[in-house]
């Protein structure tokens, strides 16, 4: 059983395959505290390039404080503090000296509810590539535009209606413009926050299937609260439960063979 | 009996009422094998307590309305021949006159005796009055009183009766403040349109001349009597814009301010000291438009050689701009912080800067709300008039110089009708009709404001 060094300060430690090959991002040791709150404690994981893993854990476990860690979104949020280091392709996102601003565009998020901002389906998509200034000209904007959306899955239904407002969309194509906008950023990593909670199954499948087809372009991070979710999706799986990163490994071993008595306790249902 | 002591005794009589009516509740429920109860005894104290008071007081204020009147017409009707024969307006006098007599007021000539023994009749006629008021009033409150108590019984719905009161009541309070307005609006419209009897309504939309001193006289100078309203007009629209100008930026800008930027700290100050500003009462801002401002502008103006007169719109504007900042920033920050923070998480997760979010995200979210918010303090400055009144001039100019002198709709409003006036002259009714202009003109603008909100804030439901 591989443990992970860096959470031997204090009790706890992490069951499973941590590490792993030529990693696109590591955490290690990362602490994340809101005001006196310590929501998520000492958690060190790598995260592989071109594959899925999938955050589970009971509600309040530090799901999603986590992944927001991995694009410094928790900057936003006033008292939230981060300690630790969380590397993406060796350069250490929290040094000092690193912008925000580009970072994000390197690790995009998709968020639980959609929210296209009220344009037009082409100004959401184009969203990105304006304020980056990545387009020339019209013709390369609507490149952008056209390849993110067929990417995302969604061109074939709103090629004839760029001009609708994003908000007019249903649900889950509105999830799917989302994801369209983060993919037009041309990001490395795509951080996605309980995507489908908010859909119904059909929409849900269609997210799961494009989900699958993205992992050859990028890196994907993606809580989920629904296990089936994640054991259809992901490669690995990492299981939180109150601050603590419990277990870690392939997805087929955790969800079928669970090394931790916390982790099968929720897997089996007992809890959560 | 006075009045008031009538009132006190029909609320004596309606507490009363409320321990009658519950003492019974309780007596016939205790009876043997009685059904239970349908309502807690105290509802039907209160519904006796109700039916023994409110019918008595509607009837205490319709007689209270009525009385003068009708007072009124018995002793005119006793008048000698002649004087019943007058003209309406001398006849009007005449009443006067008994009712200085009534109230113990000296009369303009000496008291014929046909005039006393008039008003003696008036006041006897009102002693009667008010003696058949207090029978009346405390008969009817004691008998529907009775009715009611007689009728209570396990089976009566008490409660229910009760809520439906109160519940007309609600409704009667609500339908007030409607038919108020109504009220308002037909009394305008009602002079409005005995000014547009004399004044052809065209000549007053689009005349260009406001000279509203109508000649006594033939051989008066200077009173053309002038009833074009678009100068006034333009008046009032000029300072509104210049108002907004100084209040639309400022107050945007302040709101973006507090609701994106500040910390809590310093926003837990600044809103509270923003929303005072709201709270100064206009005639202390036209003081100051009047007194601080007027002079600072005129003395810039001649240090670089321009000619300001010392009540010059701009004035006016700059200091009405500065009243309505704190409406048009608190109208803004509530619409800028209804954007769901979810529009801004999704920005900045692209890499947006906070500007790029605030530019491209939120204002554009919020725009229609903002928008809907400088109607409203469009309107607001157009009806405003304390400060205009002392700030800016009564000299109806058809400019565009935001130097010189202009009036405005509310000022020629107040001018006119100031002082001594027969309200039959054009000059007093052309007060009304601008005033309905006005009404009219605030009243689109509102409308339009609160659609656009409305549907904005559909937008995030
Ligand atoms: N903005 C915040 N301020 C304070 N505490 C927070 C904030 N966001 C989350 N928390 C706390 O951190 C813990 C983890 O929350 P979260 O990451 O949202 O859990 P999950 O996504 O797994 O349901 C919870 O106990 C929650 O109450
Ligand atoms: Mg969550």
């Amino acid at each position: 059983m591989e443990t992970n060094e860096s959470t031997g300060q204090k009790g706890f430690q992490t069951v499973g395959e941590t590490k792993v090959e030529n990693p696109r991002m590591t955490c290690r040791d990362v602490n994340v505290y809101y005001g006196d709150k310590h929501a998520i404690k000492h958690v060190g994981i790598d995260i592989g390039r071109n594959q899925v893993i999938a955050m589970i854990g009971p509600s309040g476990c530090g799901k999603s404080t986590f992944i927001r860690c991995l694009n410094r979104m928790n900057d936003t949020i006033p008292r939230c503090r981060v300690t630790g280091e969380i590397l993406l392709d060796d350069t250490n996102i929290y040094d000092r000296d690193i912008d925000v601003v580009p970072l994000r565009a390197q690790v995009g998020m998709v968020f639980q509810k959609p929210n296209p901002f009220p344009k037009s389906i082409y100004d959401n998509v184009a969203y990105g590539p304006r304020i980056h200034g990545l387009a020339q000209n019209k013709a390369e904007l609507d490149e952008y535009v056209e390849t993110s959306l067929k990417r995302a899955g969604l061109w074939e239904e709103v090629k004839d209606r760029l001009d609708h407002s994003g908000t007019s969309l249903s649900g889950g194509q509105q999830q799917r413009l989302c994801i369209a906008r983060t993919i037009a950023v041309s990001p490395e990593v795509i951080l996605m926050d309980e995507p489908c909670s908010a859909l119904d199954p059909i929409a849900t499948a269609k997210i799961e299937g494009l989900i699958d087809e993205l992992r050859t372009h990028y890196t994907i991070v993606i809580v989920t609260h629904s296990m089936q979710q994640a054991a259809r999706v992901s490669q690995r799986t990492a299981y939180f439960h109150m601050g603590d990163l419990v277990e870690v490994g392939i997805t087929d071993k955790v969800f079928t063979n669970p090394r931790h008595k916390l982790t099968e306790d929720y897997i089996t249902g007992r809890f959560g | 009996m006075t009045p008031s002591f009538l009132i006190i005794l029909l609320l004596a009589l309606s507490v009363f009422g409320y321990h009658a009516g519950r003492r019974r509740a309780l007596s016939v429920a205790g009876e043997a094998d009685a059904p239970k109860l349908h309502s807690r005894p105290v509802y039907y104290g209160i519904l006796t307590a109700l039916w023994c008071g409110i019918p008595a007081m509607i009837l205490f204020v319709f007689w209270l309305a009525f009385e003068p009147a009708i007072i009124t017409n018995i002793v005119v009707a006793e008048f000698p021949a002649e004087i019943k024969n007058l003209q309406e307006s001398r006849l009007n006098l005449v009443i006067n006159d008994v009712k200085n007599l009534v109230e113990g007021n000296i009369v303009s000539s000496e008291t014929k005796t046909w005039l006393q023994s008039a008003a003696d009749h008036y006041k006897d006629l009102q002693v009667v009055s008010k003696a058949a008021l207090a029978v009346i009033a405390l008969s009817l409150a004691i008998i529907c009183a009775l009715v009611v108590w007689r009728k209570i019984s396990p089976q009566l719905r008490a409660r229910n009766h009760v809520e439906r009161i109160f519940k007309y009541f609600l409704i009667a309070c609500s339908t007030f403040a409607i038919f108020t307005t109504i009220g308002i609006v037909l009394s305008v419209l009602f002079e409005a349109v005995r000014f547009f009897k004399v004044i052809p309504i065209t000549d007053f939309l689009f005349g260009l001349d406001w000279s509203p001193q109508m000649a006594i006289r033939a051989d008066q100078v200077g009173s053309s009597g002038a009833f074009g309203a678009i100068p006034v007009f333009m008046g009032t629209l000029m300072i509104s814009a210049i108002a907004m100008l100084v209040a639309a930026p400022l107050g945007l800008m302040a709101a973006i301010y507090l609701s994106e930027y500040a910390d809590i700290k310093i926003r837990a100050v600044v809103k509270p000291l923003l929303e005072i500003l709201a709270g100064i009462p206009t005639v202390v801002y036209g003081f100051f438009a009047a007194l601080t401002v007027a002079p600072f502008i005129r003395n810039t103006g001649s240090l670089i050689g321009m000619d300001v007169s010392s009540e010059s719109a701009l004035a006016a504007g700059l200091v009405m701009g500065i009243m309505i900042i704190p409406f048009v920033s608190s109208l803004s920050d509530d619409v800028i912080n209804a954007v769901p923070q979810s529009m801004r998480d999704g920005s900045y997760a692209l890499g947006a800067t906070n500007s790029e979010t605030i530019k491209q995200v939120v204002i554009p979210a919020a725009l229609p709300g903002i928008v809907g918010g400088i109607l409203l303090a469009v309107s607001r400055a157009i009806g405003e008039t304390m400060i205009v009144v002392m700030a800016a001039g009564l000299t109806a100019n058809l400019t565009l110089n935001p130097l010189k002198t202009v009036t405005t709709v509310t000022v020629q409003i107040v001018t006119l009708l100031v002082g001594d006036q027969e309200f039959d002259s054009p000059k007093t009714l052309a007060a009304f009709a601008l005033g309905l202009m006005l009404f009219i003109v605030t009243l689109v603008l509102n409308i339009i404001a609160l659609f656009v909100v409305r549907k904005y804030r559909e937008q995030y439901e």
